[in-house]
C-alpha cells in the first residue's frame, strides 16, 4: 500500500491508473459525454431542423457527397439526414435519460434502503419484500409493460427506468447500512442525541457511499441499454428525440435491402459508450473491494 | 420442508393477485381497444355495440371480478384482435420460446463454464485476458444491436443464414420443434446465438471468480499435493465446488432469458410469445397482454421455487425456511 503522506484523492487515482483498459475507458468516456454535451456546436447539420434537410439526399452511403456539395462520412437515413449529427444528438439524449434517471433512482433506492436498515423491523422487513418481489422478475419486463401503459416520452422512460433501478440501490445501501449501523461513531452519534434524520444522513450515508458508486456506474451503462432497447421496441421515446436506439431501430427496415449504416454507426456509438462506462466501472469495483485490497 | 412449499405458495399466489391486480389497472388505462377493432366508418351504435360485446361497458371492478373468476377456472379472456382465448393464443407460441430460450442456455453454459474455467485458471494468460475481453464485449453489446449486425452479415453479406421465422418444423408429441430439421436449425441458429450472448459472458465471468477463489483453497493445494492429475482437481475439486452458485445464476437466469427473448423474437419475427406481446400492446389486445404477464409471472414463480429446492439439495448448508430450521 502507498506511503500515508499522499491524499486519499491521489491515491485513488494512483490505483485506478494501474490498469491502462480503465484509463482508456476514462478517456473514451469523457469524450462521448463531450460530444454529447457539445452536439449542437459541432455537428455539421441540426439533424431535426426539417428546412436543413434535403430529400434527394436520403439513404446516402457513407462518404457519399450530397446535392450541396457536402461530404456525409457516416452516410444520411431516409430522410436525408447526416448520420454523424444524428449520433451527437441521439448520444445527448441517450446519456440524458441514462444519467437522470439513474440519479433519480439513486435517491430514492438510497433513502429507503438506509430507512430500513436504520428502522429495522416491519419497515425493513415491508421494503425489502417489495425490494426482492421486484428483484424477482426481470427490469426489461416491468419496463416494457409500463412503457406500455405509460406511452412514448421522456419523462415516460425515465420513469419506467427508475422505477425498474431503484430496488438495486436499496438493496446495496441496506446491506452496507447494516454494516456500518453496528459501528461505534454511530453509537456515539446516539449517545450524543443527535437527531435521527442527522444519524441517518450526516453519519450512515458517507459510509455507505463506495459500494453505492460502483452500482450507480454499471447502472448508467444499463440504463442507457435498456433504454435503447426499449426504442428499438418502438416503446420507449418519440420519433421528434431519437435516442441512439430509436435510430437504431429507424435503420432496421432498410438493412435487408444492404444500407446498414442507418442502423449500423449508431449501434457503434453505443457499445462505445456503454464499454467505455463498463471498463471504468470495472475499474472502481476493484479499487472499491476492501476484499481485493493489496 | 412441506411447510416451507406450502408458504411459498402463498406467497406466490398473492403475488399473482397482485400483480393481476397491477396489470388489469394498468393495462385499463391504455387507450380504446374499440377505436383500433371497429371499422372507421361505423356509426355510434355499432361502436356502443362492440363496447358492449367486449365488456368494456361495465364498471372497472366489475371486469376485474369477471377475470378474476375466470382466471380461477384457467379462462383469461378472449382475445380482441383474434377472438380466440388468451390462454391458449399464448400457449401456441410458448413451444416456440421455450425451445429458442433452451437452446440459448445450452449455448451459454456449453461455452460459458469452460471458458471461464481456463480465464480462472490462467487469469494473466493471453487466453485468460482474451475471453475476459470478449466478456467485457458480451456485456456491453446490446441484444437488439448483435441482432442487426448478425443479420447484416450472414443474411445480407454472405446469404448463408435465414433473417426471420422457424423455418419448417418437426412435430414432437404434437409440439413444433425448429431444431430438428436442417431449415429450422439454419432459422434457429443466428437468434439461439443472440440471445446465448449475454448469459455466455454471465457465465465466463462468473465461472472465472469461483474458480480463481477456489484453487486459493487448502483443499485444492492438498489435492495437488496429494499428486492427484490435473484433470481430476479441476473435474472434481473444483468444479464440484464452484458448481453450486453456477446452477443458481443459470436457475435465475432462465426467467430472464424468457423475457429477454422479446427483444431477439421481434428482431429476428421468431413466432414466439415475446412478439406476441410486442403486437399485443400496438393493437391494445388487453386480454393478451394481461394473460402473457400471468403466464410468465407463473413461469417465475415456478423456476425460483425449484431453484431455491435444487440449492438447498446440492448444498447442505442451506436450510430451507429460515436459520431456526433444527438439524
Amino acid at each position: 500500500m502507498a506511503a500515508g503522506t499522499e491524499g486519499p484523492w491521489a491515491r485513488f487515482r494512483a490505483d485506478f491508473a494501474e490498469s491502462r483498459l480503465a484509463v482508456a475507458g476514462l478517456v473514451l468516456l469523457v469524450a462521448i459525454v463531450t460530444v454529447g454535451l457539445l452536439a449542437p456546436v459541432i455537428s455539421p447539420q441540426n439533424p431535426y431542423d426539417l428546412a436543413q434537410l434535403d430529400v434527394l439526399d436520403s439513404k446516402l452511403a457513407p462518404g457519399e457527397k450530397g446535392g450541396d456539395g457536402r461530404t456525409y462520412w457516416l452516410g444520411t437515413d431516409d430522410q436525408g439526414r447526416d448520420m454523424l449529427s444524428g449520433i451527437f444528438y441521439g448520444l445527448r439524449i441517450s446519456l440524458g435519460v441514462g444519467i437522470a434517471s439513474t440519479v433519480f433512482a439513486l435517491a430514492i433506492g438510497l433513502v429507503f434502503g438506509l430507512v430500513a436498515a436504520y428502522f429495522g423491523g416491519w419497515v425493513d422487513t415491508l421494503v425489502m419484500r417489495i425490494v426482492d418481489i421486484q428483484l424477482s422478475f426481470p427490469a426489461i419486463l416491468i419496463a416494457l409493460i409500463l412503457l406500455a401503459v405509460l406511452g412514448q416520452g421522456v419523462d415516460k422512460i425515465i420513469v419506467a427506468l427508475v422505477t425498474v433501478q431503484w430496488a438495486y440501490y436499496a438493496r446495496t445501501v441496506r446491506s452496507s447500512a447494516l454494516v456500518e449501523r453496528q459501528k461505534e461513531y454511530v453509537e456515539a452519534a446516539r449517545v450524543l442525541a443527535l437527531g435521527q434524520a442527522r444519524i441517518v444522513f450526516r453519519h450512515l450515508l458517507p459510509n455507505c457511499l463506495p459500494p453505492l458508486i460502483v452500482v450507480a456506474t454499471v447502472q448508467v451503462a444499463h440504463a442507457i441499454a435498456l433504454e435503447a432497447t426499449l426504442s428499438f421496441l418502438g416503446l420507449g421515446l418519440p420519433i421528434t428525440e431519437p435516442s441512439l436506439g430509436l435510430l437504431i431501430s429507424n435503420g432496421f427496415q432498410y438493412l435487408l435491402s444492404g444500407k446498414y449504416w442507418i442502423s449500423f454507426y449508431p449501434g457503434v456509438a453505443l457499445l462505445l459508450t456503454i464499454m467505455s462506462i463498463n471498463l471504468v466501472a470495472d475499474q472502481l469495483r476493484d479499487i472499491l473491494n476492501p476484499r481485493l485490497r493489496k | 420442508m412441506l411447510a416451507y412449499a406450502i408458504r411459498r405458495l402463498g406467497q406466490s399466489l398473492f403475488v399473482l393477485v397482485l400483480m393481476s391486480f397491477l396489470v388489469f389497472v394498468g393495462v385499463y388505462a391504455i387507450g380504446n381497444p374499440v377505436e383500433l377493432l371497429v371499422n372507421p366508418q361505423a356509426d355510434e351504435v355499432e361502436r356502443l355495440r362492440a363496447t358492449a360485446a367486449l365488456g368494456l361497458d361495465r364498471p372497472f371492478l366489475e371486469q376485474y371480478w369477471v377475470f378474476l373468476k375466470g382466471a380461477a377456472s384457467g379462462d383469461l379472456g378472449r382475445s380482441f384482435v383474434y377472438n380466440v382465448p388468451a390462454l391458449s393464443l399464448i400457449l401456441d407460441k410458448l413451444p416456440a420460446t421455450i425451445e429458442l430460450a433452451f437452446v440459448a442456455m445450452v449455448i451459454a453454459i456449453a461455452l460459458g463454464i469452460p471458458l471461464g474455467l481456463v480465464a480462472g485458471l490462467k487469469p494473466d494468460s493471453l487466453v485468460g485476458r482474451g475471453i475476459m475481453a470478449g466478456s467485457i464485449l458480451g456485456f456491453s453489446l446490446p441484444t437488439f444491436w448483435v441482432g442487426l449486425v448478425l443479420i447484416m452479415v450472414f443474411s445480407v453479406q454472405l446469404g448463408w443464414l435465414p433473417s426471420n421465422g422457424r423455418g419448417d418444423t418437426a412435430t414432437v408429441a404434437g409440439v413444433p420443434m425448429s431444431f430438428l430439421t436442417a431449415d429450422g436449425l439454419a432459422h434457429l441458429a443466428m437468434p439461439a446465438v443472440n440471445l446465448a450472448l449475454f448469459k455466455l459472458s454471465l457465465l465466463i465471468r462468473l465461472t472465472r471468480a469461483g474458480t480463481r477463489e477456489a484453487v486459493l483453497q487448502d483443499y485444492v493445494k492438498f489435492a495437488r499435493a496429494k499428486g492427484l492429475p490435473q484433470g481430476r482437481v479441476i473435474g472434481v475439486h473444483v468444479l464440484k465446488n464452484i458448481l453450486i452458485p453456477i446452477v443458481t445464476v443459470i436457475g435465475l437466469e432462465l426467467g430472464s432469458v424468457i423475457a429477454f427473448a422479446i427483444v431477439t423474437e421481434s428482431i429476428f419475427a421468431w413466432p414466439g410469445t415475446g412478439k406476441l406481446l410486442i403486437d399485443s400492446i400496438n393493437q391494445l389486445d388487453r386480454p393478451v397482454i394481461v394473460a402473457y404477464l400471468l403466464v410468465i409471472v407463473t413461469l417465475f414463480i415456478v423456476i425460483n421455487f425449484v431453484v431455491d429446492v435444487l440449492y438447498s439439495m446440492l448444498d447442505p448448508r442451506v436450510r430451507l425456511g429460515g436459520a431456526g430450521a433444527s438439524h
